[in-house]
């Protein structure tokens, strides 16, 4: 359990992406979350014993110690998105993030207005925000998706009338890493006098994201997503150009400016903060280095196997997501056989709900597809031979379950899977 | 979720893998589940006429580990035994052999559904054939 072990490890890895031995159990679902970088529990650990001040402490040294750090980390986080310090403010997460951003809105300009628009594929977090505020009467318009996972301008210039006040719309997905038209949509939104807010949460730190050139007047932001912590997150909230003002959901000692009481989490902040600085130096390198890597996975698993299926716009993507459905075989029963490897699958098994990815069905994918489907999550961490592990790992496997299904086999038969009567329906 | 030591057994090794001819007269073959659903069993067995025992059988299934383990076990368990003996067999039983949690019951009601489709498949077999042969007489 002890810290001091883990870091030198991790960095090793870090250090020699070359390196042909691969260390198993193999982590590749760094959208659920990333291991943290080495280098940021380095800088949070101090702020956890010698630097333990309340940063809200106005009167002694502790306090200044403190609030130092938050402040530093305030800088880092507002410049990666070319914010000012005074426009973030920091919560516990994407989720507290997303809640306050739409909520706030909704409560401060109900007057002006009562209609919300945001999309089907949507993080649960900005989805079930929005349906809290059906019930409190508010209108929300859930837009569709295109094939490729994008949302269609058009449908969001038809969708805003003069009663709406919020647009709401994901930076990029968690599923299936496409990324919506952000700077086009924050200028309908500019254009029409609509607050726009984006769950950015797997976007900051993997692409640009610049709160002036896309018009953002809100965005979410999560440190464990971009090497951080758990548990910390910020908001950005414009403060000019105009001025966006929203209403509080947690009342209290009046921290962050009156918009999120509560004493900062400073080991948390100061990790975020450093999480930031690190993506702002390395992105450029860092999505070279993934998206070749994730053609890597995707050309040898395609190569080697038919009937594979990419899920949402290869184009329009975050460079460390791939998502692919493997035809007759099951999500589940696929994570089984390659269980030294950690990825994720669309399938309704691997779910409470016993329903496939909302995701992949709003896509259009067939519900026999998204049970079908695998989301790969490369990391900063990952590399070259871990990547040829596990697409020999998933090659292997399919192949094995493939001789297992009935689908298949009937597939090759030439029956139509679409034509027969299946006994559950 | 942590699967038993069972049902990753019948996931690595699942017995009885395959497939029969179904146009045989003495295949029973049932087709359970639907691909939308998220699992599809096919389970065939081959039923001796004069003792009316399961000789063999055999099964394919798309579907995640339990669902793979329900069915694998499902045909070890029919094999040597009557029509009217399989068709005892309780999904109930399959859930505490494979120590299935709640949210994979369905896996073993759906190994129970295949082998009764199995067995209905070759009783009509065994139905049709009659009248044609008493016909030709």
């Amino acid at each position: 359990m002890s810290t001091d072990v883990k870091i030198p490890q991790a960095s090793t890895q870090a250090h020699h992406p070359d390196a042909k031995d691969v260390k198993l159990p193999i982590y590749m679902d760094n959208h659920a979350t990333t291991p943290m970088d080495p280098r940021v529990l380095e800088e949070m650990l101090p702020y956890f014993m010698e630097k333990f001040g309340n940063a809200a402490s106005r009167n002694h040294s502790f306090g200044w110690t403190a609030e130092e750090g938050v402040e530093t980390a305030r800088e880092r986080i507002a410049k990666l998105v070319g914010a000012t310090t005074k426009e973030i403010i920091f919560t516990s997460g994407a989720t507290e993030s997303d809640n306050l951003a739409i909520k706030g809105v909704a409560e401060m300009y109900r007057e002006k207005g009562n209609h919300v628009i945001t999309a089907v594929t949507e993080h649960k977090a900005v989805l079930d925000t929005c349906k809290r505020l059906e019930k409190y009467g508010y209108r929300v318009t859930y837009l569709p998706v295109q094939k490729d996972g994008l949302i269609d301008l058009d449908d969001l210039k038809r969708a805003m009338d003069d009663k709406t006040i919020l647009v709401t719309i994901m930076a990029a997905n968690n599923e299936i890493g496409v990324l919506q038209p952000v700077e086009q949509i924050g200028k309908l939104c500019r254009e029409r006098g609509v607050i726009f807010h984006s769950d950015a949460t797997q976007a900051v730190g993997k692409i640009p994201v610049d709160v002036n050139k896309q018009n953002l007047d809100l965005v979410s932001i999560s440190a464990h997503k971009m090497y951080g912590p758990k548990g910390v997150g910020a908001l950005y909230v414009r403060r000019k150009n105009p001025r966006v003002q929203i209403s509080a959901i947690i009342d209290g000692g009046g921290h962050e400016r009156g918009m999120r009481s509560g004493t900062l989490n400073v080991p948390g902040i100061v990790g975020l903060g450093k999480a930031c600085a690190l993506a702002q130096e390395e992105m450029p390198q860092e999505s070279c280095r993934l998206a070749g890597l994730r053609n890597r996975l995707r050309e040898r698993i395609t190569n080697r196997l038919d009937e594979t299926y990419i899920n949402g716009s290869m184009e329009h993507r975050l460079p460390g997501n791939l998502n692919i459905s493997f035809a007759y075989v099951e999500g589940e029963s696929l994570l089984m056989g390659i269980n030294d490897v950690a990825v994720s699958s669309g399938s309704a098994c691997t779910s409470a709900t016993l329903e496939p990815s909302y995701v992949l069905k709003a896509l259009g994918t067939g519900d026999d597809l998204a049970h079908s489907s695998i989301r790969f999550g490369i990391g900063r961490f990952n590399t070259e031979a871990e990547v040829d592990y596990v697409a020999d790992r998933v090659i292997e496997t399919v192949e094995r379950l493939r001789e297992l299904s009935p689908l298949y086999e009937m597939a090759k038969e030439g029956i139509n899977l679409k034509d027969v009567k299946w006994a559950a329906e | 979720m942590a699967y038993s030591d069972k049902v990753i057994d019948h996931y690595n090794h699942p017995r009885n893998v395959g497939s029969m001819d179904k146009n045989s007269a003495d295949v029973g073959t049932g087709l359970v589940g639907a691909p939308e659903c998220g699992d599809v069993m096919k389970l065939q067995i081959k039923v001796n006429p004069a003792t009316n025992v399961i000789e063999d059988a055999k099964f394919k299934t798309f579907g995640c580990g339990s669902a793979i383990a329900s069915s694998s076990l499902a045909t070890e368990w029919v094999k040597g035994k009557t029509i009217d003996e399989a068709l005892t067999i309780k999904n109930t039983e399959i859930v505490k052999e494979l120590s299935l949690p709640p949210v994979k019951i369905h896996c073993s009601v759906l190994a129970e559904d295949a082998i009764r489709a199995a067995i209905g498949d070759w009783k009509k077999k065994q139905e049709t054939a009659k009248p044609v042969s008493a016909e030709a007489r």
